[in-house]
């Protein structure tokens, strides 16, 4: 089956994110298929590659990517929710007069499309958020 | 269709909206949505008045986490992620109560 998941809540606040990374890992495990991880309003954070947590805690940004790179998974990062939460790839800086990128490996940015999209082309869509 | 309740209901009302306006199904607990499965709360006492409309589900991890796994009420049945997966399959559509 093809599910797809949309993240609403940004990492380190409550529990949407780490959620919505363990029902991903297991939707894997069960042999099925993730055609699009979705990452809108605060979720969009969870892309930011300076993420720098305690050594102790988990890397919520850098787990993703691993998973994306593990798995060959789609990551996309709302665009509009990124310019205003400065998530920003080399386009949108290039596009914005930005002087940095700060878009973690794995994700790339794009529009509300790649979600309704989602919703079409899977199965399941599961939303975590808070 | 699959109802998926991630506060408590002594946070949040979601618990209240869902079981309002959803007409049957199931109902998966996870994060803090757990408690409101919890031995003796009012939580429990709403979950029972929905009756037999719901099958109810909760996230063992997640009730593990806050100490109350033991303490779960009569007829909720607890899932761990592969479970959740499998719940969401079965159900033709899913509403996360955000």
């Amino acid at each position: 089956m093809k599910y797809s998941i949309l993240v609403n809540e940004g990492p380190y606040t409550h529990q949407a994110s780490d959620s919505a990374y363990q029902f991903a890992k297991a939707v894997l495990a069960k042999g099925h298929e993730i055609f699009r991880i979705f990452f809108y309003h605060d979720g969009v954070n969870n892309a930011t590659r300076l993420t720098t947590p305690p050594q102790d805690d988990r890397n919520i940004v850098n787990r993703w990517s691993k998973l994306a790179e593990d798995h060959k998974l789609d990551m996309v990062v709302c665009v509009a929710a990124a310019q205003r939460r400065g998530i920003v790839d080399e386009g949108e800086a290039k596009r914005n007069g930005k002087d940095a990128t700060n878009l973690a490996p794995g994700f790339r940015i794009s529009g509300l499309g790649q979600l309704v999209e989602a919703g079409i082309q899977s199965d399941r869509l599961v939303t975590f958020g808070d | 269709m699959l109802n998926i309740v991630n506060k408590s209901p002594l946070d949040r009302g979601s618990l209240d909206s869902c079981l309002q306006a959803a007409d049957g199904g199931a109902i998966l607990l996870i994060e803090d949505g757990v408690y409101a499965a919890t031995k003796g709360s009012a939580g429990e006492a709403k979950l029972k008045a929905a009756g037999s409309k719901f099958k109810l589900y909760a996230l063992g991890a997640d009730a593990e986490a806050r100490g109350i796994a033991d303490r779960m009420m009569d007829g909720i049945t607890l899932v761990d992620y592969e479970g959740f997966v499998d719940l969401v399959a079965e159900h033709n559509t899913c509403q996360s109560w955000l």
